[in-house]
């Protein structure tokens, strides 16, 4: 039943390694997988396919920014359903509706169906980037939009390496609770 | 937002993990919380001044033996309880068996002493110190507990907040026993016990606050 497990795994594991090919490949396959999965869900709400998107993105960041919580000799698929639930009914809290029977055990459910053909989500990064302190922005821009190394923002600001990391890692997650403010309007 | 735009930026410059991060923090979390304990208990009450004899030697090991041992059996939960799904993967039942072996050995305690010094040795003398000291020591190593585990990711948070609370609630059962001197087993039994109960369920109550993200 979980056929994409291993593929899936495989890719977990060497991007926690620090395999940016291998991370950027899962995301897309997840990508794929959570877009069914919260397409499917909303849509017992009656929740449109751009409501699925945000939720699609808010589980793609929040796995990127709690993977170091994944333990390798577990499967992969249900740690991804886990945070995949959670978040849809976080999701639907926010946004004010329920759903009550969300089973957390129905972790075949999400891997059943692939859905890629993705629409553009109500969030805009750059809104969102607008919303963080001046110094996290400008390491993200470089960091993870322009692709410069960890290294070269480093001397380019003037901090220090492990600086810039703890920035990334803190800018992301500041993302993620920004998305989650913007929804709760 | 494209979401091939949001993958392309998280795929940028993938750092490395830390595999062991969980266990490493939830171990540094309640070391940490044991020493701030520790040092409020030297601190507010001392040391037992009575540690020369063997019968307080003997009481001290056994309320640690209680105390430790749910320390231990708790931070394991703790490292599946604070990953996402870790709800499915452990059974809280766990958790009872030192409280049901102390209350045991409690009531044999009981049944093999004469009834005229029951009361004694359920009330002590400090039953209201060790009521008030253990939740409010509880209070530092609830707070490191619960830092630790908001840079995890619990989807169970009642019960992940319920869990620190129980920990939190042993390790300051743990320095309390240092300077407790109510030596008899169905005191520990139920003034430790119960405390620890009551800080498990106002750790409950505040999970769902404190550890959503």
């Amino acid at each position: 039943m979980l056929a994409p497990e291993a593929e899936l795994k495989r890719l977990m594991l060497a991007g926690l390694d620090g395999d940016a090919a291998a991370h950027r490949a899962l995301l897309t396959q997840l990508g794929g997988y959570l877009r069914a999965y919260c397409r499917r869900q909303l849509a017992r709400v009656g929740r449109s396919a751009a409501d699925a998107e945000d939720l699609v993105q808010e589980v793609l960041l929040a796995i990127h920014t709690r993977r170091h919580t994944y333990d390798p000799v577990e499967p992969l698929t249900p740690w991804v359903h886990a945070i995949a639930r959670y978040k849809l009914i976080d999701h639907l809290r926010r946004t004010r509706t329920s759903l009550s029977n969300v089973p957390i055990d129905d972790v075949a459910e999400l891997v059943a169906q692939e859905d890629h053909d993705s629409t553009e989500s109500s969030l805009d990064l750059g809104r969102l980037l607008g919303q963080l302190p001046e110094r996290t922005r400008r390491v993200i821009e470089c960091v993870k939009l322009e692709g410069l190394s960890v290294a070269e923002t480093a001397s380019r600001y003037g901090l220090s390496e492990s600086n810039v990391k703890v920035s990334v890692h803190r800018g992301l997650k500041a993302l993620a609770a920004a998305i989650a403010r913007e929804q709760q309007r | 937002m494209k979401t091939d735009d949001l993958i392309a930026m998280l795929g940028t410059n993938v750092e490395p993990i830390d595999r062991k991060y969980v266990f490493r923090a939830v171990g540094a979390a309640i070391a940490v919380g044991t020493l701030v304990a520790v040092a409020a208990m030297l601190l507010a009450l001392g040391f037992r001044t009575d540690l020369t004899t063997t019968r307080a030697f003997i009481f001290l090991f056994s309320k640690l033996a209680f105390t430790i041992v749910t320390v231990i059996l708790t931070a394991i939960m703790l490292t599946k309880l604070a990953r996402p799904g870790g709800e499915r993967r452990i059974s809280l039942g766990w958790v009872a068996l030192p409280f049901a072996a102390i209350v045991l050995l409690a009531a044999i305690n009981l049944v093999l002493a004469p009834s005229a010094r029951w009361q004694t040795m359920v009330v002590g003398d400090q039953w209201l110190e060790c009521l008030l000291s253990i939740p409010i020591i509880a209070v530092a190593p609830f707070a490191v507990i619960i830092w630790a585990v908001r840079r995890m990711a619990p989807t169970d948070l009642r019960r992940t907040g319920a869990l620190a609370g129980l920990i939190a609630g042993s390790v300051s059962a743990t320095a309390y026993a240092f300077h407790c001197m109510d030596d008899s087993l169905p005191f520990v039994a139920l003034w430790y016990g119960g405390t620890i109960v009551l800080c498990t369920a106002a750790g409950g109550v505040l999970g769902p606050r404190l550890l959503r993200w």
